[in-house]
């Protein structure tokens, strides 16, 4: 809803994406992502979801299209990007602290500034007391916030996000929903995240984009329009329900076709 | 803590039930002491020769140990060799189980051909027969890394140097310490063999499977006994370090190096012989 003019931040261009010979996971999809817009992406399994934002970061090369992020190829644009994977995806051997350092470390990023800017992000995710706790000592969703203080630590303008929070508990979901909305609505990235949960891609994104399986492809789009600001009540009003049911019966058909 | 003392009190009385019966089948069958002698004249014969029986387990011991720690440093720089690439590991990993499976006997001639008979010959024995499982095992950990941690690195640009040490060998040691714990043991019964063959190079002085030749030779059986139990103890203790520093290293992180859930006593590293 805001700053949705301007050149894109993302530009997906005539892509097709196979593995092999088999066929395509997505076929000639069109896609751009406004600079600081939130959009998610959601469509039943196979329908290439996680493709998308691995074509994104650049893990993988569309067969045919082009990428652009920012103006560059996705690889020119790492140092932009940011990617919160499924699980959390820490490094067992490492403490909380030293997990969320990690990129800042591979980075080469001096010493001393990178304890200063670990610190304040162990305090903006609410970490600070379990800063020398080792990952199997934490919940999943714990967990999780380590995971997204790790994406954060590089200052990214662009966090792709695929399902961080499928294996959560609903109340450890919310959670970390609002906490997602927060930091968003004080770093300011864009971000695309992929979810299978309807009402948290209602509840987060400014766009949702539903996409049909067989070959992967954009089945239609909604503008999420609820008033601001966003908080956990507006899951109780009538608005968001109205949203949540559309969005859902056109997932249905996805599944129907 | 008590059920562990109840564990330890059970096998205590194991052994000492075993013992029993010993004594008995001596008493009841009769049979001549050069046959079987009892465990009174096993602690005898290891009282009466206890320096030199000392002697020959600190010579074994040193060439397991030289035997082992050649396979940890080999075993490792192979293994980050065939974590390179597949088409590697595919031409040269079948060669790695010939070491597992090469007679040791038929080979042994050659090795004291080639090093002469004495500890380097006996340390190189111990090396073949246990490197194979180091290899292994180390470089399943060295390739099994999840492919997102891969990607993470990927995405803040790793250089290939950064992936193998803050990736993949962080992530291969816990999988090393499996290898060398089969491999401490394999050391050990390694060393033992070697010196069957290439064991002394002085009559009547080496490690504990030479002496245990030359007590057969002269039948001295109580003392060949008390050099049996004393490769017994040298073994248990080797596997103990072993597992010890294991637990050192990786009790903060690892699963396997921790106590069960439901025992809230502190984390120990003698778990696997409790859950045998």
């Amino acid at each position: 809803m805001n700053a949705i003019a301007g050149a894109p931040e993302i530009e997906i261009t005539g892509v097709t994406k196979r593995y092999g010979n088999a066929h395509a996971v997505l076929e000639s999809l069109n896609l751009a992502v406004a600079k600081q817009e939130f959009i998610s992406i959601i469509g039943p399994s196979g329908c290439g979801k996680s493709t998308i934002l691995k074509l994104i970061a650049g893990l993988t090369a569309p067969t045919s299209g082009t990428i652009r992020v920012d103006g560059m190829t996705p690889l020119n644009a790492r140092e932009t990007i940011s990617f919160v994977f499924q699980d959390a995806t820490l490094l067992p051997w490492r403490n909380v602290k030293q997990n969320v350092g990690l990129g800042l470390e591979l980075e080469r990023l001096p010493n001393e500034r990178r304890e200063k800017e670990i610190a304040a992000l162990l305090d903006l995710v609410g970490l600070k007391n379990v800063a020398k706790s080792y990952p199997r000592e934490l919940s999943g969703g714990m967990k999780m916030r380590v995971s997204i203080a790790r994406a954060l630590a590089t200052s990214p303008r662009v966090m792709l996000l695929d399902e961080p929070f499928a294996a959560l508990d609903e109340m450890s979901r919310d959670r970390l929903n609002e906490e997602i909305l927060r930091l968003r609505a004080e770093k300011n990235w864009t971000a695309v995240f992929v979810t299978h949960s309807v009402s948290e891609a209602v509840f987060l994104s400014d766009r949702i984009v539903v996409l049909a399986p067989n070959p992967g492809r954009i089945y239609a789009e909604f503008l999420v329009e609820l008033p601001p600001p966003r908080t956990s009540a507006i899951r109780n009003s009538l608005e968001f329900d109205a949203i949540v049911a559309r969005v859902s019966h056109t997932l249905r058909e996805t599944i129907r076709q | 803590m008590k059920q562990r003392a109840i564990t330890a009190l059970n096998a205590l009385a194991v052994f000492a039930a075993l013992l029993a019966l010993w004594q008995l089948i001596l008493w009841v069958f009769h049979v001549p002491s050069f046959m079987l002698p009892s465990p009174w004249a096993v602690v005898r014969a290891a009282g009466a020769r206890f320096p030199v029986l000392l002697n020959s387990l600190a010579i074994t011991a040193e060439e397991s140990a030289g035997g082992l720690a050649a396979s940890i440093a080999v075993g490792v720089l192979v293994a980050l060799l065939f974590a390179q690439s597949r088409w590697v590991r595919k031409m040269l990993y079948p060669y790695t189980l010939l070491l597992q499976t090469v007679p040791i006997i038929a080979i042994a001639p050659l090795i004291i051909m080639w090093v002469g008979a004495g500890i380097s010959a006996v340390i190189l024995i111990a090396f073949i027969i246990s490197v194979a499982p180091i290899i292994a095992n180390t470089t399943q950990g060295l390739i099994s890394v999840d492919e997102n941690l891969v990607h993470l690195f990927l995405m803040h640009n790793a250089s290939r140097r950064q992936l193998l040490f803050k990736l993949r060998l962080p992530h291969a040691v816990p999988s090393l310490f499996v290898g060398i714990r089969i491999a401490s043991g394999i050391a050990v019964i390694g060393a033992i063999i070697g010196e069957l063959f290439a064991g002394s190079v002085r009559v009547g002085e080496g490690g504990l499977g030479y002496s245990i030749l030359y007590a057969s030779s002269q039948l001295q059986t109580d003392y060949m006994f008390a050099l049996v139990v004393a490769a017994t103890v040298l073994g248990f203790s080797f596997l103990f370090l072993v597992m010890f520093l294991e637990w050192y290293f990786l009790h903060r992180w690892h699963e396997s190096a921790r106590a069960p859930e439901t025992e809230s006593h502190s984390h120990s590293w003698l778990r696997g012989f409790c859950d045998l």
